[in-house]
């Protein structure tokens, strides 16, 4: 079996073949690639995982304001939102919301995440997942398969496309983000390794051109908001999928799209803080003392 | 193409807020602070490029900072850098470099003092994704990253040291990934940098300072 797969084709030809989960061939992938073992990479994942739910529940009751000073508070005010009943989401997305946000909270205030795949994108697959181990009560090997999956996703979009927002805009950072969360979603609700590329791919094109504005040159506004629109679209996405809607555009052919999207950007609208929302007045006028 | 490890996605764990401005900061200055004997009195951090004019709503500074003090990317303590090493009695300097711009845009040098009036200056870049490396020892350029296990070996560019110090490696079966002689000019000051797979034995530190030649070892586990 090829366990060294450099795009989703050849991945989903080694889950066929093996007739197992994206998350078993990353497994696979990391103990031979990586020379090492099962047991390492089980201790590593679930360290990450308890990373991510430190940092997705912590900011619920103590809010903390981050180092720019533009964000926090957030989590909070949406957890008692949606405790009071008001919520007009739904439990799972309302709690994904909450999750992605607080994790961004956590990072701009120097608190300790993991980066999915970047510090300004570690909200979205947290959220997602959280989410659905909460509503669905889903232990926590689930959820540590799910991290396997969207490692792969992720792997794929740093092997041959890019994940930073200076490269490729904010769709490489919260769109991979959320195409690795939707991807996962799908593992974990019982979907198929095909139906699991085709949410990645779906988010891809929904979130294609996505610029990188961050005000003040800051991880923090908007990038927090998106983070919370990186869950929203990441749910769709697998819920398309796990409904058995295909897609017309294979994920090799989005995550390539991307990256050309992404090169074609100019400067100003990849974290540079020149262009976008990072320019408008009221921006300029929040961060005239940060930086 | 280098392995991308599945940890490599979802990773690094670190503080916050950027892995390039933050965790790669933390990684630069915990590796220079490996290069000279402790306790150190008073550092001087140099900023250019990007970590010059961003550096404090990333908690850049606190990050060098706490990496001083030999805390990882991942170490909660970051945030409380400044309090930690005013108890500390250490003395520190951010000095935003803006005028020189042909530069990589994350670099950092770090001038060292420690209290026994040892000085050393150390230039990082960091690399993004919370990787980094150390292009600068004194004045010379080097290179490495600190992600293998290392030996930085301070001696006089003179014949013979390098043939000493692989065979203190060979005979404590160390496999070398890699090596590389660095020099500021012939017969002065020179590094010779070792980087290996496994855990490097302590020991190799006074088996290579047995050569006259070799004036400091140090070692950087990964």
């Amino acid at each position: 079996m090829n366990l060294d797969f450099k795009s989703a084709a050849e991945l989903l030809a080694s889950c066929d073949e093996g007739s197992c989960p994206i998350s078993e061939i990353m497994r696979r992938r990391e103990c031979e690639l990586g020379e090492t073992d099962r047991n390492t990479i089980e201790e590593k994942m679930a360290l990450a995982l308890k990373i991510m739910r430190d940092s997705a529940l912590a900011p619920l009751n103590a809010p903390v304001k981050s180092m720019g000073g533009l964000i926090g508070g957030q989590a909070e005010k949406l957890t008692r939102h949606r405790q009071s009943g008001q919520a007009i989401c739904g439990d799972v997305l309302s709690r994904a919301m909450t999750y992605a946000m607080a994790v961004l909270e956590v990072n701009a205030s120097m608190g300790l995440i993991v980066a999915a795949p970047t510090a300004g994108s570690a909200g979205v697959v947290p959220g997602v997942l959280l989410a659905l181990q909460e509503t669905h009560q889903l232990p926590d090997e689930n959820i540590i398969d799910a991290l396997f999956n969207a490692g792969a996703v992720g792997f794929l979009a740093m092997r041959n496309a890019t994940v930073a927002g200076a490269v490729g805009g904010c769709q490489a950072e919260v769109g991979v983000a959320a195409a690795m969360a939707a991807s996962a979603a799908v593992e974990l609700m019982g979907g198929t390794p095909h139906q699991c590329l085709d949410a990645a791919s779906t988010v891809l094109t929904n979130m294609l051109g996505l610029v990188c504005d961050p005000v003040g040159g800051l991880v923090e506004y908007p990038c927090q908001n998106r983070n919370a629109a990186g869950a929203a679209n990441a749910l769709l996405a697998a819920e398309l999928a796990l409904a058995g809607v295909r897609q017309l555009i294979p994920f090799d052919e989005m995550l390539e799209t991307m990256f050309t999207v992404g090169k074609r950007l100019p400067s100003e609208l990849r974290e540079t803080a020149l262009g976008g929302c990072a320019i408008t007045p009221s921006a300029c006028a929040a961060c005239g003392g940060c930086g | 193409m280098p392995f991308i490890s599945v940890f490599d996605v979802l990773g690094p764990n670190m503080i916050g807020p950027s892995s390039s401005h933050t965790a790669g900061a933390a990684v630069i200055a915990y590796l220079a602070q490996k290069m000279i004997a402790p306790p150190l009195k008073k550092v001087d951090f140099t900023l250019y490029g990007s970590f010059a004019s961003t550096y404090r709503g990333h908690g850049t500074d606190r990050a060098l900072l706490g990496g001083i003090m030999g805390f990882s990317t991942y170490d909660t303590r970051i945030r409380d850098s400044f309090a930690i090493a005013q108890s500390k009695g250490i003395e520190y300097h951010f000095i935003p470099n803006e005028t020189e711009t042909d530069i990589h845009p994350n670099t950092v040098d770090i001038r060292m003092e420690n209290a026994a009036g040892q000085v050393m200056v150390i230039r990082g870049e960091s690399l993004g994704g919370g990787k980094a490396h150390i292009t600068r020892i004194n004045g010379v350029e080097v290179d490495f990253s600190g992600e293998y296990s290392t030996v930085i070996v301070t001696q006089q560019d003179v014949p013979g040291v390098v043939a000493h110090i692989t065979k203190v490696l060979s005979d404590r079966q160390v496999n070398i990934a890699f090596m590389r002689l660095f020099r500021e000019s012939r017969g002065n000051t020179a590094y010779t940098i070792v980087e290996s797979d496994g855990k490097l034995p302590q020991e190799i530190i006074a088996e290579m300072k047995a050569n006259p030649n070799i004036r400091d070892v140090v070692i950087i586990q990964s």
